[in-house]
């Protein structure tokens, strides 16, 4: 097995909720390779504007096709939107590493925010399998933002409280704790910069085990570029590259500053 | 069908080289391309000592372009010799290391190091990185300090000796004759625009350094119009760079006067880009029925009496 970089076909591409959508395409190779938190670095169009790939979390494999999920946001976003069922798609991955999920925890407790809900249906399925319990918190906008397909014991927060929880996922996630006991738990945080860094003081001050997954602006995918560093807490190095050594990061080892934002 | 070409002391097997800071240091575009199909391989800037680079943000997507200021982030001359260069050594294409720094000494001490090294064929000179303090663009926009720079290493090696050109300045082809007069092997340009970005949500500019260098397809044109200038003005060959995507666009740098070029900001939608060019490259001049690839050098026909305004000469 080896990263690819091909054309793929797309089977399905659909609007799953307010300007959120889901995208398959077909890919034996990679539906055997991929593991939860890894990413794929995608050519939305075939033109030369939108230039570079964007980076895409797996969020789910299923048979032999993978899916993405999206917001749209920018000219890539509306390049993928336009791709029907069986046009092309160039893809470059799998990469990056995995969520630690063999990691030893007693519960995952998966925080979410926004279109950072996507790597969650596939290491939900991955810990299912490994009959790992978890939790899931899931910040949106509003109801017509909410993406639930393939989570699991599910606790919503909106911002406007239009469902679920009014307020942030960090303090509809404190509300819980302050009511119930969780043995063990590890929590996996992906989201905006904000909800990151308050999920990594969440975790720090109650000295729960925490990882993130983080978005970063990107060009080549493959550690060349040098353009997505994260910096380090600690150590000879000052930066880690988002791309080769994550996406997934122990927050205990990076320091978010307020350019990290989605 | 001859796509060969002699560069100073350095055999290249065909006119594509990848350029320095698009492609590492070879290893990393290794499962995605057959690095054996390019020219050459011209390596991310080696300094002196490790480079950590710029605080993100690093790089800004621009129309059909993008910006970056990476800071020259490097592993620094001893991790590059002892890491890097077995690698590099191994393959069978061209390697040309890039060598960057902020003097002239530091110049002169990172291509001593390597002059004893095997597996090297020729030295790239940035002297025109915009996205440092020191040094860098500093150099490459004064005329008696890339005179300076090019005599001292010309003094040190036997090595094909390139000078990298920025078109940050008024005329290029003056820095393209003080590179020639004190016996560079080529010239190659263009390097970065300095250009910026600006998000009017934060009201901030995008990147940490505020201006960064633009590359891409949108500086093609650019990038034509300087290799045109500098053909006008130096016998030295031309490596010409500058958003060439397409094996097209590699053949019109050709008629414009470049011996060779460098792909660059293409290898990050497409690592096997370089490749791709070549193969482009060779097809077209089969289909045309050119016997040698050098024919196309310098071929563009131009209307008799007409001269491109700008080229006259400022002394």
């Amino acid at each position: 097995m080896a990263v690819i970089n091909a054309d793929l076909r797309v089977t399905a591409n659909e609007l799953i909720a307010e300007e959120t959508w889901a995208l398959r395409f077909q890919s034996p190779e990679l539906a055997a390779q991929l593991r939860p938190g890894q990413f794929l670095n995608i050519l939305t169009s075939d033109q030369i504007d939108p230039l570079l790939r964007r980076p895409y979390s797996i969020s789910n494999v299923i048979g032999d096709e993978c899916e993405i999920m999206y917001s749209l946001v920018g000219k890539g976003t509306h390049a993928l939107a336009r791709k029907r069922p069986g046009d092309t798609l160039g893809v470059l991955g799998p990469l990056g590493n995995t969520f630690g999920y063999e990691k030893p925890f007693g519960t995952a407790i998966i925080v979410a925010g926004g279109i950072g809900v996507a790597p969650f249906p596939f290491l939900t399925r991955e810990l299912q399998q490994r009959e790992i319990p978890l939790i899931t918190f899931l910040g949106a906008r509003n109801a017509a933002r909410v993406v639930a397909r393939g989570l699991a014991n599910l606790h919503v927060a909106t911002d406007d409280g239009s469902e679920g929880y009014h307020g942030t996922v960090i303090a509809a996630l404190d509300a819980y704790l302050a009511m119930h006991s969780i043995a063990a738990p590890m929590i996996f945080a992906c989201g905006p910069n904000p909800m990151l860094k308050a999920a990594q003081q969440f975790a720090r001050e109650r000295g729960i085990a925490c990882e993130l997954s983080l978005e970063s602006e990107m060009a080549c995918g493959i550690g060349i570029c040098q353009g997505c560093p994260v910096e380090r807490h600690q150590g000879e190095r000052k930066y880690a590259l988002v791309c080769t050594e994550g996406p997934c990061f122990d927050s205990n080892d990076i320091l978010l500053h307020e350019h990290h934002h989605a | 069908m001859n796509t060969t070409y002699t560069l100073g002391t350095m055999h290249l097997k065909n006119r594509v080289l990848v350029a320095s800071g698009t492609f590492g240091y070879g290893n990393e575009a290794a499962p995605f391309t057959d690095l054996s199909r390019l020219g050459g391989i011209v390596t991310k800037s080696v300094s002196w000592l490790p480079r950590q680079g710029n605080a993100p943000t690093r790089i800004a997507e621009t129309s059909s372009g993008m910006l970056n200021s990476i800071g020259l982030a490097n592993v620094g001359i001893d991790a590059f010799i002892s890491d890097k260069l077995p690698f590099l050594r191994e393959l069978d294409t061209s390697i040309i290391v890039n060598i960057a720094a902020s003097s002239i000494d530091e110049y002169v001490e990172v291509m001593e190091r390597l002059e004893v090294e095997s597996g090297i064929q020729g030295y790239e000179i940035n002297v025109s990185c915009p996205n440092v303090k020191e040094g860098g663009l500093n150099f490459g926009t004064r005329c008696d300090m890339t005179e300076s720079i090019t005599r001292e290493l010309r003094k040190r090696t036997k090595r094909t000796l390139i000078i990298k050109l920025t078109p940050n300045v008024t005329h290029i082809g003056d820095f393209a004759r003080a590179c020639e007069a004190e016996g560079a092997d080529a010239v190659s340009l263009i390097n970065t625009l300095v250009g910026m970005a600006v998000n009017i949500h934060t009201r901030r500019p995008v990147l940490s350094t505020i201006t960064g260098g633009l590359s891409g397809p949108a500086i093609k044109p650019v990038a034509l119009a300087k290799v045109f200038e500098v053909y006008k003005a130096v016998s030295i060959p031309i490596i010409g760079i500058g958003g060439i995507t397409t094996w097209q666009d590699a053949i019109e740098f050709l008629l414009v006067g470049a011996s060779a070029i460098q792909v660059g900001t293409a290898s990050f939608r497409d690592p096997d880009a370089g490749v791709k060019i070549a193969a482009g490259m060779e097809a077209y001049c089969q289909a045309q029925g050119v016997e040698d690839i050098q024919e196309l050098v310098g071929g563009l026909q131009i209307a008799a009496g007409v001269a491109a305004p700008g080229f006259v000469k400022a002394r």
